[in-house]
């Protein structure tokens, strides 16, 4: 469905993840951040901007073990910057699919 | 206009509000150390809070001096494809392991130690069985040095209130 994040037309799924990987910038991961309770930090852009990166090269969301592991962020920290559900909410603010991969 | 768009509420669905998990890892083989890890690692990544109950040769997973060198024994395993009479030769049992360990690293699934380091990262419990320790003549100094502690019976039986609990 079409809606409007950050003063721009975007599509999302029935959950209101983002489904178009172009469409997402800065401003909407700010709001999609705020959505879920969540003030980006320059800290968590850095995440996301792996997540993305990650995405793009492979073709799907990385799982919180690869965020780690190729991505070089520790499991704590990713738990207290995305609190509870660390791999959902980075793709959510990161404007792509929630992972699938079991670790 | 108003914006009607929906918006996911990580936290507080019902099916993951205050929900608990609980695993008893029994065994000591490799095979049957992953599915416990696995899926405690999948709860807490999902914000459950999740608890490891390691006992009798699970024991072997939390042994600081085995828990890097778990075994897969094809032997009676009819899901090895592999004919009885072959997969207890001498050597089987540690080729069978290689494969089974290259396959776990291939996937980027830790080895269990750096397993284990995860689920406490991501706020996991684990907690070893002091019948067990008592048994195999363990003290707390002999195991993972992240272990909760070393409990009774009736300790994980009030740890584990109102929690799901999967015997592995």
């Amino acid at each position: 469905m079409l809606v409007t994040i950050a003063g721009r037309q975007v599509h999302v799924n029935d959950e209101g993840f983002l489904t178009e990987f172009d469409e997402w910038d800065e401003a909407i991961a700010a709001e999609l951040a705020a959505d879920i309770g969540l003030t980006l930090t320059p800290e968590h852009l850095e995440v996301v901007r792996f997540v993305r990166g990650d995405y793009r090269a492979h073709g799907t969301t990385p799982t919180l073990r690869r965020v780690t592991t190729a991505g070089g962020f520790a499991t704590k920290r990713l738990f207290e910057l995305f609190p509870k559900k660390p791999a959902k909410k980075m793709s959510y603010v990161a404007g792509v699919p929630k992972p699938i991969g079991c670790v | 206009m108003t914006d009607t768009r929906p918006i996911p509420t990580f936290d507080d669905e019902p099916a993951s509000a205050g929900r608990k998990l609980c695993i008893i890892c029994s065994k000591g083989s490799l095979d049957m150390a992953y599915p416990g890890l696995i899926l405690a690692n999948a709860a807490l990544g999902e914000g459950i809070e999740t608890h490891l109950f390691f006992t009798f040769w699970g024991f072997e997973i939390i042994n600081k001096k085995t828990m890097a060198k778990l075994q897969f024994s094809p032997v009676g395993n009819p899901a090895s494809h592999m004919p009885t009479a072959v997969s207890g030769l001498p050597g089987m049992q540690s080729m069978a392991t290689r494969m089974m360990k290259a396959q776990i690293e291939a996937l980027d699934v830790p080895a269990v130690p750096e397993f284990l380091d995860m689920i406490k990262d991501a706020g996991g419990h684990l907690w070893a069985c002091r019948m067990s320790a008592d048994m195999m003549k363990l003290t707390q100094d002999d195991l993972y040095e992240r272990i909760d502690g070393v409990i009774g019976a009736t300790e994980f039986i009030e740890i584990s209130a109102g929690a799901q609990t999967l015997f592995v």
